[in-house]
C-alpha cells in the first residue's frame, strides 16, 4: 500500500519537528508526514545530558509541542520507522517495515547516530547520549554506579560528566586530544572547564586513548593506551555523531561529511531537502566554507530556509549561529564560529569565573565563548555579525562595553 | 486553575488555563501558540520567549536577573513591560495574568 503525502520529513527531532510547524505557519494545506526513529513526539534533546538527566525535567517538558498541537495542524507522524530507500525519480521512499511513502517534497532530518566505540557497544552499562531513551537507560542505572568514565571531552561528554558527579559518582573524563572542547573552543576555554570539572572532582585524562572498554555482559571498566586499568560500572561515550544519509548518498545525492545542501536547504536530489545536524552547507560565519552545526540553532533556521522554499518563497541560509552549554554553575553562550581563528583575547578575569573569549581571524571579530557573561553574548553579535575590526586593548578590557566597541568600529563591508 | 491570557503578535486574545508551577513559557507553548519558540528549552540562554506582560501584574512577577535582562536587550522590541516568559513561574497570584508574544526580531 503506498501513502502519498506533499510533504515528507523524515526525522522527528528539533529540525523536522521545526520545519513541520514552519509550513503550517506558512499556512501551507498539503499533507505534512513525519517519520520518526523513535517512539516520541518531537522533543528537545539539549537536556538529555543536563537537566533531564539530573532528574530536573520530566520528559513532558520536553516535548517540543503537546500532541494535541499536532493533531490540530494536522502534522502526521509515523513511529519507529526508518527510511531504508529513496527513489529520486519515482519520489517515494521505502521505510524498514516496506512501507510505500510517495512525496512532493521531501525532508531529510534524521540528525545523526552517535559515532560508537568498536567492541564496547554490546555490554550492558555503556552509553551513547542521544535519545530518550539512552537517557532512561543511564538513569535506570544510576543507583548502581559508584565510578564512571566518559570518554570524549566534547561538549555532551562534559555535560553528563557534571550531573554524574553532582550526583556523587567518582567520574572521569578521557581526551585523546590534549585539551578538552578541542574541536569547538580555544584553548582558553578548555582550560577553564578542565579546570573547573577538576575543582567538581571529575577526573580529567587528557591526551590519552582508550585501549578497550572491559567486561562480559556489564562493563566493568576501561583500559587505557598507556595500560592503565580504570573501574567503571558505567561507560558513556561522546565522541561525536556519524549524519544518517546513507539512503540519500545512495540515491544519488551528493554526501560527504552529511549531505550537501545549497542556500535553500535543497541536496542535489530534486526536490529533496536535507536540513539540521546532516546538512553540510556553506556557511558565512566561516567564510563560505562547507561546514555541518550539530546545533537547535542551525536545526530551527535551516528547518525554516527549507518550508519557505517549499512555500515557493525561498530565502538563502544566512543565520548566525549561536549554541549553550551549562555545566554545573557554568552558562556558557556561544555566538558565531570560531574555526579558523588566528588570535584569541579574553576579556575579564577568567578566576572570577565570569568572563569572554573573543575569536579573530585577520583582525575581525568571527566568534565569542561567555562563559557567566550573557551581556557579552548579547552584546557581542554585532561584531560577529558584522565582522568587526576591533581595538584589541580595548576588547580585552572587560569594562569597555561591547556594544561601545561595536558603535566605533568598523565593519567587514 | 488560575486563568493565564494570551495575545498573538497579530493581536488575538485567548485565556487558557495554567498549572502553578509551570513557566509561563511553558503554558504558552502547550496551549498550541506556534509564535514562541523558546528555542532553549527555558534555561535562559537565548530570548526566543519574550512576551510583553500587564504592567497591572509587575508588583507580583518575579524579579528580574541579571543574565534576564542582558538577554532582553538583544532584542530590537524591547521595552518596559518586556520579560522572558521561562522566567516567569505561573502561581496563583499571577490569575489573569495578560502577556502579549513579543514581535519578531
Amino acid at each position: 500500500m503506498r501513502n502519498d503525502t506533499d510533504v515528507l520529513i523524515v526525522g522527528a527531532g528539533h529540525a523536522g519537528a521545526a520545519c513541520a510547524i514552519a509550513l503550517r505557519q506558512g499556512k501551507f494545506e498539503g499533507k505534512i508526514l513525519v517519520v520518526g526513529a523513535e517512539p516520541d513526539l518531537p522533543y528537545e534533546r539539549p537536556p538529555l545530558s543536563k537537566e533531564y538527566l539530573a532528574g530536573d525535567k520530566p520528559f513532558e517538558r520536553l516535548l517540543i509541542r503537546p500532541e494535541a498541537f499536532w493533531t490540530e495542524r494536522d502534522v502526521t507522524f509515523q513511529f519507529g520507522a526508518t527510511v531504508t530507500s529513496i527513489d529520486a525519480v519515482g519520489h517515494t521512499v521505502t521505510t524498514q517495515a516496506g512501507d510505500l511513502i510517495g512525496y512532493k517534497h521531501l525532508v531529510w532530518a534524521t540528525g545523526g547516530a552517535p559515532r560508537e566505540l568498536p567492541g564496547a557497544h554490546h555490554l550492558k552499562g555503556v552509553h551513547t547520549v542521544r535519545t530518550r531513551a539512552d537517557a532512561d537507560r543511564m538513569m535506570g542505572e544510576l543507583p548502581d554506579v559508584s565510578r564512571a568514565v566518559v570518554i570524549g571531552g566534547g561538549y555532551i561528554g562534559l555535560e553528563a560528566a557534571a550531573v554524574l558527579s553532582k550526583f556523587g559518582k567518582q567520574v572521569t573524563v578521557i581526551e585523546t586530544l590534549d585539551r578538552v572542547l578541542a574541536r569547538v573552543a580555544g584553548e582558553d576555554l578548555s582550560r577553564f572547564i578542565e579546570t573547573e570539572h577538576r575543582a567538581h572532582g571529575v577526573d580529567v585524562r587528557l591526551g590519552v586513548g582508550v585501549d578497550r572498554v572491559l567486561g562480559d555482559d556489564h562493563v566493568t571498566g576501561v583500559r587505557l593506551a598507556d595500560g592503565e586499568v580504570l573501574e567503571a560500572q558505567m561507560v558513556i561515550v561522546g565522541i561525536g555523531i556519524i549524519p544518517a544519509v546513507e539512503p540519500l548518498v545512495a540515491a544519488g545525492a551528493e554526501g560527504g561529511n552529511g549531505v550537501a545542501v545549497d542556500s535553500h536547504c535543497r541536496t542535489t536530489l530534486p526536490d529533496v531537502f536535507a536540513i539540521g545536524d546532516c546538512a553540510r552547507h556553506a556557511n558565512r560565519y566561516a567564510e563560505g566554507a562547507q561546514v555541518r552545526l550539530e546545533s537547535v540553532q542551525n536545526a530551527n533556521d535551516q528547518a525554516t530556509v527549507a518550508a519557505k522554499a517549499i512555500l515557493g518563497a525561498p530565502v538563502d541560509y544566512d543565520a548566525t549561529p549561536w549554541f549553550w552549554s551549562n555545566q554545573y554553575d557554568i552558562k556558557l553562550q556561544t555566538v558565531g564560529l570560531s574555526i579558523g581563528f588566528d588570535q584569541t583575547v579574553v576579556r575579564g578575569d577568567v578566576a572570577s569565573r565570569s568572563f569572554s573569549v573573543v575569536y579573530l581571524k585577520a583582525g575581525r571579530v568571527i566568534a565569542l565563548d561567555c562563559v557567566n557573561a550573557v551581556k557579552d553574548y548579547v552584546q557581542g553579535r554585532k561584531l560577529v555579525v558584522e565582522g568587526m575590526r576591533v581595538d584589541v586593548a580595548r576588547l580585552a578590557d572587560a569594562g569597555v562595553p561591547l556594544k561601545d566597541l561595536a558603535a566605533e568600529s568598523v565593519g567587514a563591508g | 486553575m488560575p486563568k493565564l491570557i494570551v495575545v498573538t503578535r497579530e493581536g488575538e486574545e485567548r485565556e487558557i488555563e495554567g498549572d502553578a508551577g509551570m513557566s509561563v513559557m511553558e503554558l504558552i507553548r502547550d496551549a498550541g501558540f506556534d509564535e514562541l519558540l523558546a528555542l532553549c528549552g527555558g534555561c535562559c540562554s537565548c530570548a526566543t520567549c519574550h512576551v510583553h506582560v500587564d504592567p497591572a501584574f509587575a508588583d507580583k512577577l518575579p524579579k528580574m536577573t541579571d543574565d534576564e535582562n542582558d538577554l532582553l536587550d538583544s532584542s530590537e522590541h524591547r521595552d518596559a513591560r518586556s520579560r522572558l516568559s521561562c522566567q516567569l513561574r505561573f502561581s496563583d497570584a499571577l490569575d489573569g495574568l495578560k502577556v502579549q508574544i513579543a514581535e519578531e526580531d
